[in-house]
């Protein structure tokens, strides 16, 4: 029973920070049509810059700070290496995506000198607490308030602003959304600020739970994370979610089992299975161009 | 011009990466190359030089435990700069090539060093990279020390390969006996990294010396998440954990292990030995046993030079992660580079092929215990210590020496 | 006047590449082999990355399919080989924790032992071939679900594969086969062509020599299917599947024409990757890995043979040997440069890597080949591969 609640309790939580890094990339693939490689990487950088900054600043001050680079950097990376290639084949924006995530875990590699940098621990979400008999920290049982809070944040932003309605143009039709004076350069910035953001939480949740940062942290939540998106139906937020939920608690099932040698490859193998059965996910949109 | 903007955007893009981590904590905003000041002025006394190769991981998931080999290496170097062959003195110069933690990239660096002329070389934290360097070495008839590479293959079919420390089996054993005297324990759970030879040899060695069952499990390369494997050892009523992983893991897996206040006893193997592991394990009521080549006390002069060492070098208390724990692949790095001076000395010139010919006979007795090699290659050594971390005060203490039995 | 214009062209290219592999050797045997060690180490990766690169490019560049699982199966073909090539009597020793190995022959054995002539060529030939024949087995297994995907699908669902067929390898149930984490070593590798005289000393050196004929006549093999009507029918169906498909061209038949020979290709190039590295472990064989073979192609421009093969050997040079000095604290007139320190030489490389990507997108030959450069006014070059916003 108390190995059961655990593995659930470790499931949904991983599930919890899954989802807030697999909006990223489906908001940003329903509107460029590109798979964000570099995103996992950015949910890294931002857990490094917390390490870094919450050394020589005060709580209070650090988070919000980590937030805002954090969405800096995003948009940087929008601005950099992706629109300079906004008329170039699909192809050639993934590969600049795949250079971007090389650039990042190099960097993270040069500044961290290779050691594994602790997270520091935040007041209250690191306290220990017991449910059902298993122990765990807030975190976890925070982590899916959270997700479904900012979740109904965000469709409300989609569904009611103005900005929203515009990135379900964009989403909808790239080139004719352009034609009706929709400024097709900002709703992609905002798409790379709000992916980013939650990215941003995301490794604050994360990193609290699994205190260790190698430049190679994000490079496993960003893939996993990228099945639950494709998972959900791209391009859909509660798809990604739900997605999310799904893939941490099989992933945290399988790791209990005997099979847990192929816990990577099941997230995988799921993935080849739901693409060629049912290529638009469980909540995609019908659309002729994806397979 | 877009193009211009387009490129300024891009330079400012590796630049708030930069920034964000430029408020740095004083002690890594410091340089941290392996290379100590010392071998910047070493230069200049412009008489003869031998150089020493170092094939060692500075980055990469070995980099934490392939740095603090390094420090041995460096203090001694500092320590004792030049040598006597055939009444000349020689300064001596380590030289680096990172094998970062990666076979498919320790074949170049490897290379690296045999073109730098160097007279033998010492390395590496790790055994697969040594096994992928091995046969250049091989090739281009230079000696290797290996420092603190355990894994049987590294010396086996390769004659210019030599060792230092004890083996994997070795290890295993004094582990598995350890395990049964101290908690007559019936039930191991193993966990290692999936693909890595150096967790998987532990493992299978452990299991096939433990008289009890064994519940075993490999976790993916890059996990973070140990919850479940933890969490299950609970479940199935194991007696030990045993997870010889690599550092990065270690102190997740130990913090982790804290955070749960776990009552099972973690046995680890020598690369638990790091200050990084034990401060993951400050504070807490983790029980932890790792078996090491060192403990330290073993010899007062090193511990103290060398915390001296440490405390008055930035970049070598980073290294350490800083504090000034000794960790036993420091000691083992110290050992092995007077085991390099005792082999020069015994070739009596700075030849690869006389050092190489001189090595098999060259006999020292380091801080980490006497060390002779057999015909193998291998260290003749039958001596292990296990310690354990005293968490309400941060440090190892010794918890018994264990021989080969 | 076509037909005599290209018997002329492959005439001259062929001239071409003896002419290489001559100076390969000659620099071989002239040159320190210590002080060079480098320059050797870097060409023999090179040949081996420029054959994936080049297989890769068959795929991503000549048919439009994007695919991301090289690397698995240059695992494929570095398993094959090795398992196919460990001498019978260091089973023992390699596999170690199993108490010997499955497999109880060797190719090289059964010709009469790695030691001899004949034992070692037709030993590794044949292994190789059968390392690419495992390859392309598992290319058309897996090819029949997966190449029904477009684009980027096609991408994430083949990388996918890679890393299954990693964690399969690395399974300790399967170790007697695999050995299971441990590495396979003891194999003949490109420095077991080096000819010894009785006291083991080498006196004619071939191993670099022997990369680069792999290298070149699988290249040659590629470019080959590439100029046959096969090749035309990829292009088809790299610029239009619609169309192509209109004109007569089988699309499932064509697509995994290319997916099974690109993959033998890899599958040769993993147990020329096995031969480099003296060992081969899966552990090896990343989506890093794959990452840089693409990055790979991408300088060398997509849909240009030579362009990866020339690419190849500058990526592997530039990373791992020009720029190793960044690595290194440097004193410049008694002033620390600043930034140098380890992890700097990877900042730097994929640094230029980015500013390839964006401000030559066409990478070094764009889709042109080496040829094209000598003749008098290039023609504008075709619009580049995979372009197509679908």
């Amino acid at each position: 029973m108390q190995y059961a609640v655990s593995i659930l309790l470790s499931g949904i939580s991983l599930g919890g920070q899954y989802a807030l890094i697999a909006i990223g990339y489906t908001m940003v693939y329903g509107i460029l049509r590109l798979i964000n490689f570099a995103h996992g990487d950015v949910f890294m950088v931002a857990g490094l810059m917390m390490v870094y900054l919450s050394a020589s600043l005060p709580l209070m001050a650090s988070l919000p700070l980590m937030l805002l680079l954090t969405v800096l950097l995003g948009f940087v990376i929008e601005r950099a290496a992706y629109k300079p290639l906004r008329s170039a084949p699909r192809m050639s924006v993934m590969i600049s995506a795949i250079g971007v995530s090389y650039l990042l875990q190099n960097l993270a590699t040069y500044i961290t000198g290779g050691l594994p940098q602790m997270y520091p621990s935040l007041p209250f979400l690191s306290e220990s607490v017991t449910i059902l008999g298993a122990p765990t920290k807030w975190v976890t049982v925070v982590t899916p308030v959270l997700v479904i809070l900012l979740v109904l944040a965000l469709t409300q932003l989609i569904n009611r602003t103005k900005v929203g309605m515009a990135m379900r143009a964009v989403a909808k039709d790239f080139e004719t959304s352009q034609l009706m004076g929709i400024k097709i350069n900002s709703v992609i910035s905002v798409t790379f600020i709000i992916g980013s953001f939650l990215a941003a939480v995301g490794s604050m949740l994360y990193f609290t739970n699994y205190p260790s940062i190698v430049p190679l942290s994000g490079a496993l939540p960003g893939l996993r994370a990228f099945v639950a998106a494709v998972f959900g139906g791209i391009g859909s937020i509660p798809g990604a979610v739900i997605g999310a939920f799904l893939i941490g608690i099989c992933e945290s099932v399988i790791k209990g089992s005997d099979w847990s040698v192929f816990s990577d490859a099941f997230t995988f193998a799921l993935l080849i299975v739901i693409l060629v059965v049912k290529p638009t996910g469980l909540f995609g949109e019908k659309a002729t161009d994806k397979v | 011009m877009k193009k211009f903007l387009a490129f300024a955007l891009s330079c400012s893009l590796a630049l708030t990466a930069l920034a964000g981590c430029s408020s740095t904590p004083p002690s890594s905003a410091a340089p941290e190359t392996g290379a100590p000041e010392a071998s910047a002025p070493a230069a200049q006394s412009g008489d003869k030089v031998i150089r020493i190769g170092v094939f060692e991981p500075s980055t990469g998931d070995s980099g934490p435990g392939g740095k603090q080999e390094m420090l041995g290496m460096q203090y001694a170097n500092i320590e004792t700069p030049t040598v006597d062959l055939g009444g000349e003195t020689y300064t001596v110069q380590l030289v680096y090539a990172d094998n970062g933690s990666d076979s498919a990239k320790a074949p170049t660096a490897a290379a690296d060093l045999v073109a730098q002329d160097v007279a033998l070389v010492l390395g590496s934290y790790g055994s697969g990279v040594s096994m992928a360097g091995g046969p250049i070495f091989d090739e281009a008839g230079l000696a290797a020390i290996g420092v603190t590479c355990t894994n049987p293959g590294v010396t086996a079919g390769n004659d210019y390969y030599f060792r230092i420390c004890f083996l994997d089996n070795f290890q295993a054993q004094v582990l598995v006996n350890f395990a049964e005297e101290k908690f007559s324990a019936k039930k191991a759970y193993l966990l290692g990294e999936l693909g890595n030879e150096y967790d998987q040899g532990l493992i299978s060695y452990f299991e096939q010396t433990f008289s009890g069952e064994v519940v075993k499990d490999s976790f993916p390369a890059n996990t973070s998440d140990f919850t479940t494997y933890l969490s299950k050892a609970v479940a199935e009523g194991c007696d030990v954990i045993f997870c010889p992983v690599s550092i990065a893991y270690s102190t997740q897996i130990v913090k982790l292990a804290a955070d749960m206040g776990l009552e099972i006893p973690i046995l680890g193997s020598d690369t638990l030995d790091s200050n990084m592991v034990l401060e993951a394990a400050a504070g807490s009521t983790v029980k932890l046993y790792v078996s090491t080549f060192y403990q330290e006390g073993g010899s007062e002069a090193f511990d103290e030079g060398i915390k001296a060492y440490i405390n008055g070098d930035s970049t070598a208390m980073t290294n350490n992660g800083g504090n000034d724990t000794i960790a036993a692949v420091t000691a083992m790095g110290y050992d092995a580079y007077y085991v390099a001076l005792e082999a020069l000395k015994a070739a009596g010139s700075p030849d690869p092929a006389a050092v190489k010919a001189a090595l098999p006979g060259v006999t020292y007795t380091g801080v980490s215990g006497s060390i002779a090699f057999d015909e193998q290659g291998d260290a003749v050594r039958d001596t292990a210590y296990i310690k354990t971390a005293d968490t309400a005060n941060g440090v190892w203490t010794l918890e018994t020496v264990q021989t080969a039995s | 006047m076509l037909q005599q214009k290209s018997k002329k062209g492959a005439f001259l290219a062929l001239v071409c590449v003896a002419a290489l592999l001559a100076l390969v050797v000659a620099l071989e045997n002239t040159l320190d082999p210590t002080k060079n060690i480098l320059l050797f180490t870097s060409l023999k990766k090179g040949a081996v990355y420029a054959l994936v690169a080049v297989s890769m490019n068959l795929l991503n560049g000549f048919t439009g399919l994007f695919s991301l699982g090289q690397a698995g199966f240059m695992l494929l073909g570095a398993y094959t080989y090795a398992i196919l090539t460990i001498p019978v009597e260091s089973r023992e020793s390699v596999y170690y924790l199993y108490g010997g190995s499955a497999v109880k022959f060797s190719l090289p054995d059964l010709f009469g032992g790695a030691d001899t002539v004949p034992g070692l060529v037709l030993g590794v030939l044949i292994a190789l071939i059968l390392a690419g024949c495992v390859a392309a087995a598992v290319a058309w297994l897996i090819g029949l679900p997966v190449l029904r995907l477009k684009s980027d699908y096609l991408a994430i669902a083949t990388l996918g594969f890679g890393e299954i067929i990693r964690a399969i390898f690395q399974w300790d149930k399967l170790g007697p086969v695999t050995n299971g984490a441990n590495a396979l070593k003891n194999f003949p590798t490109f420095s077991s062509f080096n000819i010894t005289n009785a006291d083991g000393q080498v006196v004619f050196r071939l191993s670099t020599f022997v990369a680069f004929l792999i290298a070149a006549v699988c290249i040659a093999l590629i470019v080959l299917l590439i100029n046959s009507s096969y090749g035309r029918a990829f292009k088809a169906i790299r610029e239009d599947e619609i169309a192509a498909e209109a004109m007569g061209v089988n699309l499932a038949k064509h697509k995994r024409l290319a997916f099974c020979v690109s993959s033998f290709f890899a599958g040769v190039g993993g147990g020329m990757f096995a031969m480099f590295a003296n060992q081969a472990q899966a552990k090896t064989f990343t989506t890093a890995m794959t990452y840089e073979i693409l990055l790979i192609v991408v300088i060398g421009g997509i849909g240009s043979v030579s362009g990866s093969a020339i690419a190849a050997f500058l990526y592997v040079a530039a990373s791992e040997w020009w720029l190793r000095f960044l690595d290194a604290e440097m004193w410049v007139f008694g002033i620390k440069v600043p930034f140098l320190r380890t992890g700097f030489r990877m900042v730097v490389f994929s640094i230029i890597i980015m500013i390839v990507v964006l401000f030559f997108r066409q990478g070094l030959m764009g889709s042109r080949e080496l040829p094209d450069l000598f003749r008098r006014r290039p023609r504008k070059s075709p619009r580049k591969a995979g372009e197509h916003n679908g």
